[in-house]
């Protein structure tokens, strides 16, 4: 099979992967080759490189390619979406028709549902290709991928390292260029603070934004679904799939979805960027601060103004979600009782040791953690203390962001203290891992889009610069994010050890 | 907020999470952590604020009542641990 | 009296939406297990709740009847806890923010005196499914049917305003005849369209109120009314003999005529209750309410009142026939087809109601329908058939065979009023009797229409029953007057 691509004129394997989301259209648009032979590409290339990263949990081989012959069948007629034939990869988050969805755990690695998520059933029905589905925390709670069933994920730009986490396994899929992007979701950072560790662009949209029906559900009121890629302008191309209205979800925004890469071009002349001043106290890298600096004076240079701003409130950013997030999940959580689906344990000797078994060997040491935590914040003498002021305090952290956004359109900060970790770094101690989110909770509680786009190398580990937006302005965010990858290149970098073996090829440059 | 083992015991009850004998002082200690991590909540003046369970605005849409559901039963057994004509089976609940 | 009884109900009621209160799924009854449940009535990872907009329909048409304030903001909670009919192992409710806020229902005690009980509140809530303790399946396992699991339910919560077991009757009828007359419930108790819980504490009077015990899932009025008389004695008997009351979750089993403490499943539970985060406030407005109002049908007291005045009936009479929707609406239908309101009212409230009860059938599956019921009452109202034969005719009726002209003709049961046939059935059987004749003839005055019995016995033998009693009685008369 490799050698048939190998000697495939069409297909320069040494450099097909570079692609971009937006390169493949036009290369399928021009005839240049078929979905078939790019999907085929990526599938060689996941199976021979990716027992390096752990990445993918699932891989669709089979369908993947019946997928791309519809979609070069498709394009053929004439009656395509832009997006038709496009590899990407899901999230195994997402509920997918047929295919194992494990969210990560025990407790679904033999759970296969009979239906999609919205987000894939949007993905089919604009004809993207599924190369398979990707490898994230356990229900999506952590910020290393470290916690999941299959293992943990290592970041392609040193393996001894950690991609973050949840949707570790997207970001680091995309920056090994096992696919050309991915679907990921978002609770307290899980798309931007992977894709800051692995060097890729990922985006949160504003809650409500894309259906969470089919998404296996964290914290239900945190939640939302995003794309990871290379470019900004990718991740446009993808939230344009993956965003709609969607009456099952009844969080789900009725407001009609743009084009996303309508403004991408706009210049940034007049464009007021908000620096928190609590983004840039303590505990931040001083490698991270001064990437994170430099790019915005990149965005000086293209007639943006920088605007001093104060969110008063980030400092209960992490204790209120360490509140909210738990106490979501232990109850979402507890539909995974062994009955109807799932894992359930061995000779069970009566109903309540299949559950408390079923629950013990189905779940992983984080996730009970913060079930239990989750249920003493809503316990009886505990809800007014915990869970009741962590909503006030909410309010107080969604506040600060409206105030802001009165005065700036866009803020702007570090997406993640530090570049990648090593692996068991953060030891015992869960609360020094929770602290891997300190900049990009807050987005989720006030429930506001965020993105993260590389801007830096610290030790030839990326840096990410965050992009935090008003409510439903994913496309001024977009617009900024594009504007400074057409001006730098850290966008461009990729880890090295990537090319299929025996192939040499340049790593980061 | 001091947590103790007792504790964390009634949770995993109320949580019908099985713990592990060799690991429940860990469990102790580490969510010992967390919460110490979420009292820092304590400290801020939240004096008259509502409390907020939605990051949005928005407000319920209600749905026309019609039956848009066919039977899936087949698909929806086939991926169940333990099924028998057509319910699904658990050792005896006893009132 | 010694002691004080302090009643409280709980009431659900499955409201009679098409489909469940968060899913597409239809509510019919009777289905094959588990064919009636979708992915979310399942539970399945990543689905989502959308509410039902009947549902709020229903329950604010509750509320509006019982004068209660409607929610303009309501909010669903979560209330957590594990057990197997439970797909999410939390139940979607309200808690702090329900639908329906205080209202108050009237009730009528059968020695006519009134009372108002007052209603806490009343609530939206979801339906669990059912465990099956025994059936086509593997030995010392329950089967889960989720059917039934999403069905949408108005939960209603009274005031401790009860204090004994006819009062508490009293009140679920009311609640029974409301629902049933606005159309949001079936009011099919033995299906369990309608389940009643009761809260139950004893006091010495002036004293603070007793411990509680609650018991749960009573499907029939005569249930409760059993097991509230039960629950009573055993609380008092406990407490004279020293014991103390526990709260507790108690069942009752109407056929063994007992009542067991339940192996609480809620035993200690901490429901944790939180606002759902997947359900967003529901926002109503005046205008809305006010439609709704505009929409509600007659309601079970201005019906009673309406009976009274239009068909000068007694309010003890109104109230059986206008307190169940489908008894009222017999009732018309017989009443304005027969032409006579009073003679349907006796049979309805007399013979059809008998053999209901006796047959455990409700109205809306009564044999003979309320035309046939019309034209069996018009037969005796022109004289076609005595009263004694219309109780043949009906029995025709009830086993289908027919309407009451076919079991007349049938069964020849017309009554004989031919006056020159009865004046020959007279003739004869006084002809047959000198005995008596010459009793009478001897007897005081005062005393012969005591002596009558005798020879109309005689003639109704003579003439199978059919003869016409009234024309008989003037015959006889004449012709034994005749002889003296």
């Amino acid at each position: 099979m490799t050698d048939s691509i190998m000697n495939n004129p069409r297909i320069d394997d040494t450099t097909m992967h570079n692609k971009t989301i937006a390169d493949i259209i036009a290369g399928l648009d021009a005839g240049e080759f078929t979905s078939v032979e790019i999907t085929q590409h990526y599938l060689n290339r996941i199976k021979q490189l990716d027992s390096s990263y752990n990445s993918y949990i699932t891989i669709n081989e089979e369908s993947a390619l019946a997928q791309a012959k519809a979609a070069d069948k498709r394009r053929a007629e004439g009656d395509a979406p832009a997006f038709c034939g496009v590899p990407i990869a899901h999230k195994d988050i997402f509920c997918t028709n047929g295919v194992r969805t494990s969210c990560g755990s025990k407790m679904l690695d033999n759970f296969v549902p009979p239906y999609n998520a919205t987000v894939v059933e949007n993905f089919a029905n604009a004809g993207a290709v599924i190369l398979g589905k990707t490898n994230m925390d356990e229900f999506a709670m952590g910020s290393s991928n470290e916690t999941s069933f299959y293992g943990p994920v290592k970041n392609p730009w040193d393996t001894n390292t950690v991609p973050g986490g949840s949707s570790g396994g997207s970001a680091a899929a995309v920056a090994a260029q096992l696919a050309p992007g991915a679907t990921a979701t978002d609770t307290g950072g899980s798309i931007r603070q992977p894709a800051a560790l692995c060097g890729v662009t990922g985006l949160k949209p504003t809650y409500g934004r894309v259906s969470r029906w089919g998404m296996i559900a964290f914290a239900s009121s945190l939640d939302q679904g995003g794309p990871m890629a290379r470019t900004a302008e990718d991740c446009a191309l993808m939230l344009n799939v993956m965003a709609s209205f969607d009456p099952k979800d009844s969080t789900s925004i009725d407001q009609a979805v743009p084009d996303y890469t309508d403004n991408l071009n706009q210049p940034l002349k007049g464009l007021k960027i908000g620096v928190p001043k609590e983004y840039f106290e303590e505990g931040l890298n001083p490698g991270t601060e001064q990437a994170v600096r430099a790019a915005l004076a990149e965005f000086e240079k293209q007639g943006a103004t920088l605007v001093n701003i104060s969110l008063p409130h980030s400092k209960l950013a992490v204790p209120a979600y360490y509140v909210i997030a738990p106490a979501e999940a232990s109850s979402n959580l507890s539909r995974f009782d062994g009955v109807r689906y799932g894992h359930r344990c061995e000779d069970p000797k009566d109903l309540r040791d299949m559950y408390m078994r079923t629950r013990a060997e189905g779940f992983g040491d984080e996730v009970k953690r913060r079930i239990l935590v989750g249920a003493y914040c809503l316990s009886a003498g505990y809800y007014d203390a915990y869970y009741r002021k962590a909503q006030q305090a909410r309010r107080l952290i969604k506040q600060d962001f409206v105030d802001a956004f009165e005065q700036v359109d866009v803020i702007m900060g570090p997406t993640s203290p530090s570049p990648a970790f090593e692996f068991g770094s953060k030891g015992d101690d869960p609360v020094a891992m929770y602290l891997e989110d300190i900049y990009t909770i807050a987005t989720n509680l006030a429930g506001l889009p965020g993105m993260s786009v590389p801007c830096g190398l610290v030790d030839n580990k990326p840096v990410g610069l965050q992009i935090i937006g008003n409510y439903f302005d994913e496309s001024r965010m977009l617009n900024a994010a594009h504007q400074f990858q057409q001006t730098t290149a850290w966008h461009q970098q990729a880890p090295a050890g990537i090319a299929l073996k025996g192939k040499d090829v340049g790593g980061a440059k | 907020m001091t947590i103790e083992r007792a504790d964390i015991e009634k949770l995993a009850e109320l949580a019908r999470i099985e713990l592990n004998e060799a690991t429940i002082a860990e469990t102790t200690k580490s969510i010992a952590d967390v919460l110490a991590l979420v009292d820092q909540l304590q400290a801020a003046d939240t004096e008259g604020v509502e409390p907020m369970a939605h990051p949005t605005d928005a407000t319920q849409r209600l749905r026309t009542d019609e039956v848009t559901e066919t039977t899936h039963r087949e698909d929806f057994q086939a991926i169940a641990p333990a099924t028998e004509a057509g319910l699904y089976l658990v050792p005896k609940v006893i009132d | 009296m010694e002691w004080e009884t302090v009643i409280g109900l709980e009431v659900h009621a499955q409201l009679a939406t098409k489909s469940k209160i968060f899913s597409g799924s239809s509510t019919a009854f009777g289905a094959e297990p588990n064919t009636q449940a979708s992915a979310l009535d399942l539970a399945m990872p990543g689905t989502l709740p959308v509410p039902n907009e009947q549902a709020f329909r229903y329950a604010i048409m509750f509320g509006l009847a019982i004068d209660a304030e409607i929610e303009k903001a309501s909010i669903f909670d979560r209330k957590n806890y594990f057990y197997p009919d439970l797909p999410k192992a939390y139940q979607t409710t309200q808690l702090d923010k329900p639908i329906v806020g205080p209202g108050h229902v009237e009730i009528e005690l059968a020695d006519g005196s009134k009372k108002s009980i007052r209603i806490h509140h009343a609530h939206l809530e979801e339906d669990a499914g059912k465990s099956l303790h025994e059936g086509d399946f593997e030995q010392g396992m329950s089967g889960i049917d989720l059917n039934r699991a999403g069905t949408p339910l108005v939960e209603i919560v009274s005031e401790p305003d009860i204090s004994n077991s006819a009062e508490a009757v009293a009140f679920a009828k009311k609640l029974h005849s409301i629902v049933t007359s606005l159309g949001i419930c079936d009011g099919e108790m033995s299906q369990g369209s309608m389940r009643f819980d009761v809260n139950i504490s004893v006091r010495k009077p002036g004293a603070e109120l007793g411990t509680r015990t609650e018991t749960k899932n009573l499907n029939s009025f005569r249930f409760m009314e059993d097991a509230i008389a039960l629950e009573v004695e055993r609380q008092i008997d406990l407490i004279e003999d020293g014991g103390r009351i526990i709260q507790e979750t108690r069942l009752y089993n109407g056929d063994t005529k007992q009542a067991r403490s339940m192996r609480s499943k809620e035993e200690a539970n901490d429901y944790r209750y939180f606002p759902c985060p997947d359900l967003l406030p529901v926002v109503l407005d005046d205008d809305y309410i006010e439609s709704i109002r505009q929409t509600l049908p007659e309601l079970p007291d201005a019906k009673h009142d309406r009976f009274m005045e239009q068909y000068g009936l007694s309010s003890y009479d109104a109230n059986i026939l206008s307190g169940d929707a489908h008894m009222a609406q017999f009732f018309e239908t017989a009443a304005k087809t027969s032409g006579e309101t009073k003679l349907t009212a006796n049979w309805i409230i007399g013979e059809v109601s008998a053999r209901l009860n006796t047959e455990d059938l409700s109205i809306k599956h009564c044999p003979v329908s309320a035309e046939q019921l019309a034209g069996m009452v018009a037969r005796i109202t022109d004289g076609t058939i005595s009263s004694k034969m219309a109780k043949q005719v009906f029995e025709g009726m009830w086993n289908g065979e027919g309407d009451a002209d076919t079991i007349i003709d049938a069964k020849g049961l017309k009554q004989v009023s031919d006056s020159g046939a009865i004046e020959a059935l007279v003739d004869e059987v006084i002809a047959n009797s000198d005995k008596q004749v010459e009793n009478y003839r001897n007897t005081d005055e005062s005393k012969r229409p005591k002596m009558l019995g005798y020879f109309v016995g005689q003639i109704m033998k003579a003439s199978k029953g059919q003869a016409n009693p009234k024309q008989v009685n003037e015959v006889l008369l004449k012709k034994l007057n005749e002889l003296l």
